[in-house]
């Protein structure tokens, strides 16, 4: 995005928050407490706020990826049928045939661990504790060769991974296909 | 055109209907007919599906609208196409409750009853996959517009603007993205700029003059006209109003083109003008020369179709199809063009145009761009091809 679009963008969302402002109160809905916010929000963002208190090492993970994720992931990350390769492909991305993993691909180690935490395991999401999610995470990346075997995650370190294509993505520039009628 | 009944298939599925009077083409009932029913069904006559693929993980499947068996704009919900990543959740509105939270000055719950007594507006717009017709791009062509085009829906959609959930809890000056995120199993969350959130994102209960489905994300999903169905929340639960993008799996990992150059494209919201021919098309059989009406359906997620057109000779030249009404901003547009065919081989081919004045890529346009690997987001032209036995296929 350019300078001036992103300018004009923060013009009309200073707009639009000023406006919101005075609009109509309908005085629907009750207050949200911090004890309910606290129990549903579970959204994890890239510099690490929301992530919960915890910590997992490698050799954590592996127990823990073994038990409830080589079935379908394989026991390196390699994936199986229609379940994705965590591991490998990283170099592939501009070759004939690009393998997008955890690895190769994902910009933020922060998305792997809401992934996980959201979502796997596949059969039981939302299941795993915070520490198993570090674990399992911290596994996943050494996989990758981006963490040591004793390397230990926690809610300040990870944000702090750098993911090999953290720089791969670039802002959608469609429309791209320049075409006139006949 | 296909599935004609033979009369002993006809006479088996009559037959098949318990109490029903029949009437044959040259008869007149001469006894009463069925009484009403609470909640109606379909003639037992019709049978169009969705089609769904097989899959060892059934909860994190698709099923594809039968585009060809339908007509006018307006799915039928019991069609509309789904895409579910953890399955569906079976939810009792009476405990349903949307919290809205984050950059607010005051932190918001809202039950159903709620949301009701809100004011509403309804609206309608196509839903389509990112992924849809991505097999066209990879150069395998579908054998029929439910296959190749069927992730794609469209549906009266009622409820309230997100606008005025947000103008009900009060926006931060640093406000910038919402997060929503469904009840699935799997939490679904998408981060959606503010910019959209307060124009036209609606906070639907509403489809097709009742409540949602529930693989329409009962009680209440998000509706982000004219962006790819994945940023439209279903089951929604929470809306977080940040600073900063979550960065989500499926705005990273997933729904980001990869580009011949190895940059990955992000937040490629917007489905651009597409069309697809429905009738005559794949895996139809045309019965001998003569007249028919070339139908299909135009749609753009920037707004308005302004032109359909159709070529029946490879792409030689190009005849401009009739719009049919209503023509509506990021809703299907249903087109037509008469067509008498002379019985020889040919190709049936459309493209249209919206109101930015973007004229629908062929197939080649694209990847002499995107390379073949950005199968999200795909627009190009279809083309179908008419055999002298009548017989119209992919290929």
């Amino acid at each position: 995005m350019n300078k001036t679009a992103f300018c004009t963008i923060c013009l009309v969302i200073a707009e639009v928050t000023a406006t919101l402002g005075q609009s109509q109160q309908y005085k629907l809905g009750r207050p949200a407490t911090p004890k309910e916010i606290r129990e549903l929000d579970i959204s994890v963002a890239p510099d690490g706020s929301g992530l919960p208190k915890g910590s997992g090492t490698v050799t954590e993970g592996q127990s823990v990826y073994k038990t409830l994720c080589a079935n379908c992931h394989g026991d390196r990350g390699q994936g199986m049928l229609q379940y994705p390769a965590l591991a490998g492909g990283q170099g592939t991305l501009k070759s004939k045939d690009p393998l997008l993993t955890v690895g190769s691909f994902w910009p933020y180690a922060t998305t792997v661990w809401d992934f996980i935490h959201r979502t796997m395991p596949y059969a039981r999401p939302g299941t795993l504790t915070p520490n198993q999610t570090y674990s399992v995470t911290a596994f996943v990346l050494y996989l990758n060769g981006i963490l040591d075997k004793d390397a230990k995650l926690d809610e300040s370190t990870l944000p702090r991974v750098k993911m090999p294509n953290r720089n791969g993505f670039v802002p959608d520039p469609r429309p791209d296909v320049h075409n006139k009628p006949d | 055109m296909q599935n004609r009944l033979t009369r002993r298939a006809f006479l088996a599925t009559a037959g098949a209907s318990l109490g029903a009077v029949h009437v044959s083409a040259t008869g007149f009932p001469e006894e009463l007919g069925a009484p009403p029913r609470p909640y109606g069904e379909r003639s037992p006559f019709e049978h169009s599906v969705r089609f769904l693929p097989k899959s060892s993980t059934p909860a994190s499947s698709y099923s594809r609208t039968p585009l060809q068996d339908l007509v006018g704009i307006v799915t039928p919900s019991a069609l509309h196409y789904e895409v579910h990543h953890s399955g569906v959740p079976e939810i009792d509105p009476q405990y349903h409750e949307v919290m809205i939270h984050g950059l607010v000055e005051r932190p918001l719950i809202f039950t159903m009853e709620d949301l009701h007594r809100l004011p509403s507006i309804s609206r309608i717009h196509f839903l389509e996959c990112a992924g849809n017709s991505g097999g066209e791009q990879i150069g395998r062509p579908a054998i029929n517009p439910q296959r190749s085009h069927g992730l794609l829906s469209c549906s009266e959609w009622t409820g309230v603007p997100l606008r005025t959930l947000l103008e009900q809890v009060g926006l931060k000056s640093s406000a910038r993205w919402i997060v929503a995120e469904g009840v699935d199993a799997g939490r679904m969350a998408r981060s959606i700029p503010l910019e959209k959130a307060v124009d036209d994102v609606l906070v639907a209960y509403g489809q097709n003059g009742e409540a949602l489905r529930p693989e329409q994300g009962y009680p209440v999903r998000l509706i982000v006209p004219g962006w790819e169905g994945n940023t439209n929340i279903k089951w929604l639960r929470r809306v977080q109003v940040v600073e900063q993008p979550s960065m989500t799996a499926y705005e990273t990992g997933h729904y980001t083109d990869l580009m011949p150059d190895g940059t990955a494209r992000q937040f490629t919201f917007v489905m651009e003008a597409k069309s697809v021919i429905t009738r005559p098309a794949g895996d139809q059989q045309l019965s001998g020369s003569g007249f028919y009406e070339i139908t299909g359906l135009a749609w753009s997620g920037r707004g308005r179709i302004t032109r359909a057109e159709v070529s029946t000779d490879g792409g030689r030249s190009w005849q401009e199809a009739q719009l049919n009404e209503p023509i509506l901003p990021k809703a299907l547009t249903r087109f037509r063009l008469p067509w008498w065919w002379d019985g020889k081989e040919t190709s049936l081919q459309s493209r249209c145009t919206d109101e930015t004045g973007y004229l629908q890529p062929t197939r080649e346009e694209l990847l002499s761009v995107r390379g073949l690997h950005a199968t999200d987001h795909y627009n190009g032209i279809k083309i179908w091809y008419v055999h002298a036995d009548g017989s119209v296929s992919r290929e």
